[in-house]
């Protein structure tokens, strides 16, 4: 018997193809948003305030990640450059969208028209921290209904995250959430992430969360 | 369930490290994986046992070394082992914290023959 030494990430499939994602986002100018929370933190609220508050300025896509229906992308059809929706229900694997998914949806976008890419993956705070899908920036949402534990449940989603939302702020008199607590919790585990506190029902603190984004697209637009 | 996809990088990473050695059958595939990756070692045991049917893997043995986790404190760099789910440093209660081990998932080595 024989040893051979290899030492090889097993996640090395999904990260090359990652990185050839961003790259093609890249060559056509894309700044890419990864979005993930758990189902119903407000996720598609989110991309449809952002789509019509940045409406003007920026060219935006949207790709839908869910295990089915076309329920997503129906909402955001109209104030979309363009939809992709990825039914996870008929790949191999449904809980996270994955870089080859988002490769196969690239395809149908029209990039060159596309300042920024908003990808709307699976409910999930698990399985989608394990994968890149070439994206630049990496956002949770949390909101508040959820409870305000959930960092130190699912640390690793609030590791890798450039944004954190609080999002459903309107029902702060309703429900035990600490925000000082969640913004300690996510400051110890990731003290560069920028925290927002907004409501999607309202509408408070949606502008201050677009001028972010529309800072990333433009500071990345410029490093290019 | 997300295990498809990295057991068959798993199958086809050794499938060209053993041709590459001219082996003739994989015995053991020694694999490293930390307490906080979200992979299941008993999912990949069960796809593995499909997707290397009919190659020189089949009948490997998969061997998971697990790494416990293990946090930083950007306080005071102490290095612990969490206690609590708070994370909490026990030298200076701090509860601001980075992982230096826990999240690897790498093929370590191939036994052949």
């Amino acid at each position: 018997m024989k040893k051979i030494e290899v030492i090889q990430n097993v996640l090395e499939a999904n990260e090359t193809i990652a990185k050839r994602n961003q790259q093609l986002l890249d060559k056509h100018k894309v700044f890419a948003i990864n979005i993930m929370s758990a189902p119903g933190a407000g996720k598609t609220s989110l991309i449809l305030h952002t789509m019509s508050r940045l409406k003007g300025k920026l060219n935006i896509a949207v790709i839908e990640g869910d295990v089915a229906s076309t329920v997503d992308a129906e909402k955001v059809q109209s104030e979309a450059k363009a939809v992709v929706q990825i039914n996870t229900r008929n790949m191999p694997e449904s809980c996270s969208l994955m870089a080859a998914m988002i490769e196969l949806a690239l395809k149908e976008l029209p990039l060159d028209g596309i300042d920024l890419l908003l990808i709307e993956n699976v409910g999930n705070l698990i399985c989608p921290s394990e994968f890149i899908l070439g994206e630049h920036k990496r956002v949770v949402i949390s909101s508040l209904p959820e409870g305000d534990d959930k960092p130190v449940k699912y640390p690793l989603i609030f590791i890798d995250a450039d944004a954190v939302i609080i999002n459903k702020m309107d029902l702060l008199p309703h429900v035990d959430f600490d925000i000082a607590a969640f913004r300690r919790s996510v400051a110890g585990l990731n003290p560069k992430a920028e925290v927002f506190q907004l409501s999607c029902k309202t509408g408070e603190g949606i502008e201050n969360w677009c001028s972010w984004v529309l800072e990333q697209v433009e500071t990345n637009a410029t490093k290019r | 369930m997300h295990e498809l996809g990295v057991t068959e990088n798993i199958v086809n990473v050794a499938l060209a490290k053993a041709r590459e050695a001219q082996a003739s059958k994989v015995i053991q595939i020694n694999l490293v994986i930390g307490e906080l990756s979200g992979f299941v070692p008993d999912c990949i045991q069960f796809y593995f046992d499909s997707l290397s049917k009919d190659t020189i893997v089949e009948g490997a043995v998969l061997h998971f070394e697990s790494v416990s986790t293990q946090l930083r404190c950007r306080n005071c760099s102490a290095i612990f082992h969490p206690e609590d789910t708070q994370w909490s440093c026990p030298e200076c209660q701090g509860q601001s914290v980075e992982i230096s081990k826990g999240r690897e998932f790498y093929i370590d080595s191939l036994e052949v023959e």
